[in-house]
């Protein structure tokens, strides 16, 4: 028996083989209907860009709140009178602090680093002839320690200025840049409504707050200084209170609530008539604002992306029929019924690939200027973008199966004779 | 050549087909027994709906008899299933339609090429091949013409090509000339008569024209399922 005598069934087809084989099958049918094909995976680019920019976005949000959150150093509890929003009301205005419970604070409460009052005014500030309306913030130096907020030149306020509530302040850098541009303002003499006072520092920039405030634009005076001449009278509108890091800041809290309470003769049962406020507590919660909102959007892009895979099977399905005759030509020249399959399930899998390669791309542009945009920070999250492109090949492994197997599965007779 | 007492390269042995069941069932093939010799070429005639499609789809691996045997190189091969046959027409049948059949859109070389495609061939060994068998049909010139840029008789030549390029035993064509004029005509069957002369390709091929079937060396007559006579040689047609 010569060797074109072997028994007729010649065995099976290689897997190997066939995988290299339908790839470039897939690429050649790709090819040829290149506008369907663009078509198809519109849905899945849309999805993929959709998803990917949001989430980018999203975590940008949440890296820039973290960064705030860092830049205020350690933990700081706000003390302010009243209840929180929402609550009380009607009852009468509830005691502004005095500079006894700082003390208090300070001296009973473990864990607590530095403590700051606050008087708050606006005004107008006035150098030379330009003029800049601002927040004139009466604290002492402790206010300094409690932010951790740096001198930039000159030098901070003295004991003896902050016990005789003299007449001079520190410039915040937004105030600097309107009215000194270009000038060192340390020294010179700087009108306040009617109040002068002369500059013995400036403070480093300190950026958005957690709200998006300003916090550079300000204007720091002795607190005694604030309260004889802008404000009129002996209040204290809030307490800062910087928490050793390396306690439990709910403790701290706990404790600085315990002491208000005895020493403004709250009882048992009846509410406090003041509010601590947590920067981390508020900027913890910001950021699980932005992770759910990032969350809810990036789902409803994710439907997207499940209807760009609905329309790579309506297409792919149609594509079966309109094929049907080149099936039962691939079927009637020796393809097994497998090979037929793969063909169409990789055209499928490199179809939504190739979209979702192409939405990543997109997304990766369209983040980069929506950052800069909203003036959030570019966050490239490597494994956003690998699971976006896994979930689009899996879209099309999914979806494409139907088809495909429809494909393989039909007689090559009938399949030749369909017109 | 077919020697005399020699084993035939294909044999039909009480072949039946029937299509659908019960009341709309329909016997299409009703015992066909049928001898084809390595190196032949066979008309295969007969009115419409006789049976001849069906006999060659079951000759092509396309399709499985009801009844009855078919063997292949003495071997039994009516009981194989769907991957068995498509390895089978792979390796060792062409075919040749009524349509042509090319892929729209497609070189006449990519379609050329496709069957050594599913065989594993590399892209060189492809491309040399697909080249070698269109240089056999007269149109090396037009390898990188899509179909819709071919005369109907080129595309036929193409699907010729495409027949041969794995050097099957059999080519099978099932009216190959009836989309086409007579002139055009002539040039398909001095093509299969050469191909069967020189490559000793065996050839079987439905035709309703005895001007095709004269170019055959056996012609086999169906008639209403069943294989009415096989003439051979100068009786032929
Ligand atoms: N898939 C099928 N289902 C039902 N009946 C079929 C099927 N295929 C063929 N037939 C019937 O079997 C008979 C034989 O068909 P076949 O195609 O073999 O005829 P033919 O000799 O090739 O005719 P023609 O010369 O018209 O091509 C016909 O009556 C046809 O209607
Ligand atoms: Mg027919």
């Amino acid at each position: 028996m010569t060797e074109a005598d072997a028994p007729p069934p010649p065995g099976r087809a290689s897997t190997t083989r066939l995988v290299g084989t339908t790839v470039l099958l897939a690429l050649r049918a790709i090819r040829r209907h290149l506008l369907r094909s663009i078509l198809t995976v519109l849905g899945i680019v849309i999805g993929v860009f959709a998803v990917v920019t949001i989430v980018t976005l999203g975590k940008g949000a949440t890296e820039s709140t973290r960064q705030q959150i860092s830049s205020l150093g350690a933990n700081i509890l706000t003390v302010l009178p009243g209840q929180a929003a929402g609550r009380g009301g009607g009852g009468e205005t509830p005691p502004p602090f005095k500079f006894e419970d700082l003390d208090a604070i300070r001296d009973q409460v473990a864990g607590v680093t530095a403590v700051a009052p606050q008087a708050q005014s606006s005004a107008t500030a006035v150098h030379n002839a330009a003029n800049w309306s601002t927040t004139v913030n009466g604290t002492t130096d402790s206010y300094l320690d409690a932010q951790d907020w740096k001198i930039e030149d000159g030098r901070r306020f003295t004991d003896a200025e902050e016990q005789a509530g003299k007449s001079v302040c520190l410039m915040g850098s937004t105030v600097k840049q309107n009215l000194y541009p270009g000038e060192a303002p340390v020294g010179s003499t700087l009108r306040l409504g009617n109040v002068s006072c002369t500059v013995i520092g400036t403070l480093a920039t300190r950026g958005a707050g957690g709200f998006g405030q300003d916090n550079d634009d300000t204007v720091l005076m002795p607190i005694k200084a604030v309260q004889r001449r802008f404000t009129g009278n002996r209040d204290i509108r809030a307490i800062i209170v910087s928490a050793d890091p390396a306690y439990d800041s709910a403790d701290v809290q706990e404790s600085i609530a315990k002491l208000l309470r005895e020493r403004r003769n709250i009882s048992g049962g009846k509410l406090d008539d003041f509010t601590i406020f947590d920067s981390r507590q508020i900027a913890d919660t910001l950021s699980g604002i932005t992770n759910i909102l990032t969350g809810i959007v990036g789902a409803v892009a994710a439907i997207s992306l499940l209807v760009g895979g609905i329309g790579i099977m309506n297409i792919m399905l149609v594509s079966v029929t309109e094929r049907t005759r080149e099936i039962g030509i691939r079927l009637a020249i020796g393809a097994v019924a497998r090979e037929v399959m793969l063909q169409f399930l990789v055209e499928a899998v490199v179809l939504s690939c190739l979209g979702g390669l192409i939405g990543l791309v997109l997304a990766l542009f369209a983040s980069l200027g929506l950052a800069a945009a909203l003036n959030v920070p570019f966050v490239f999250d490597p494994w956003t973008n690998l699971t976006a492109f896994l979930f689009s090949g899996l879209i099309g492994v999914v979806f494409g199966y139907f088809p495909a197997r429809r494909a393989a599965a039909l007689n090559p007779i009938d399949a030749l004779r369909y017109e | 050549m077919p020697e005399a007492g020699s084993e035939p390269l294909i044999r039909l042995i009480g072949v039946t087909k029937r299509f659908g069941s019960g009341d709309a069932a329909f016997q299409a093939l009703k015992g066909v027994d049928l001898d084809i010799m390595a190196g032949d070429f066979m008309a295969v005639m007969g009115p419409s709906g006789s049976g001849k499609s069906t006999t060659m789809n079951i000759l092509g691996c396309l399709d499985v008899p009801t009844t009855g045997s078919f063997l292949f190189r003495g071997h039994h091969i009516e009981s194989l299933g769907r991957d068995q046959r498509a390895l089978l027409r792979r390796r060792y049948l062409g075919f040749v339609f009524q349509g042509f059949n090319l892929l729209a859109r497609t070189s006449a070389l990519e379609n050329v090429e496709l069957p050594l495609l599913y065989r594993g061939d590399d892209k060189r060994a492809r491309r040399a091949a697909a080249l070698a068998a269109l240089d056999q049909v007269g149109l090396v010139d037009w390898a990188s013409h899509t179909p819709s840029e071919l005369s109907g008789g080129q595309q036929q030549r193409v699907a010729i090509a495409r027949a041969i390029v794995t050097h099957p035993d059999v080519l099978l064509a099932d009216e190959p000339t009836g989309n086409l004029d007579s002139e055009r005509s002539l040039e398909i069957m001095e093509l299969l008569t050469r191909l069967n002369r020189d490559r000793g390709i065996t050839v079987l091929m439905v035709t309703h024209e005895a001007e095709m079937a004269a170019f055959a060396r056996t012609v086999v007559h169906f008639r209403d399922g069943l294989v009415e006579r096989v003439t051979t040689g100068a009786l032929a047609a």
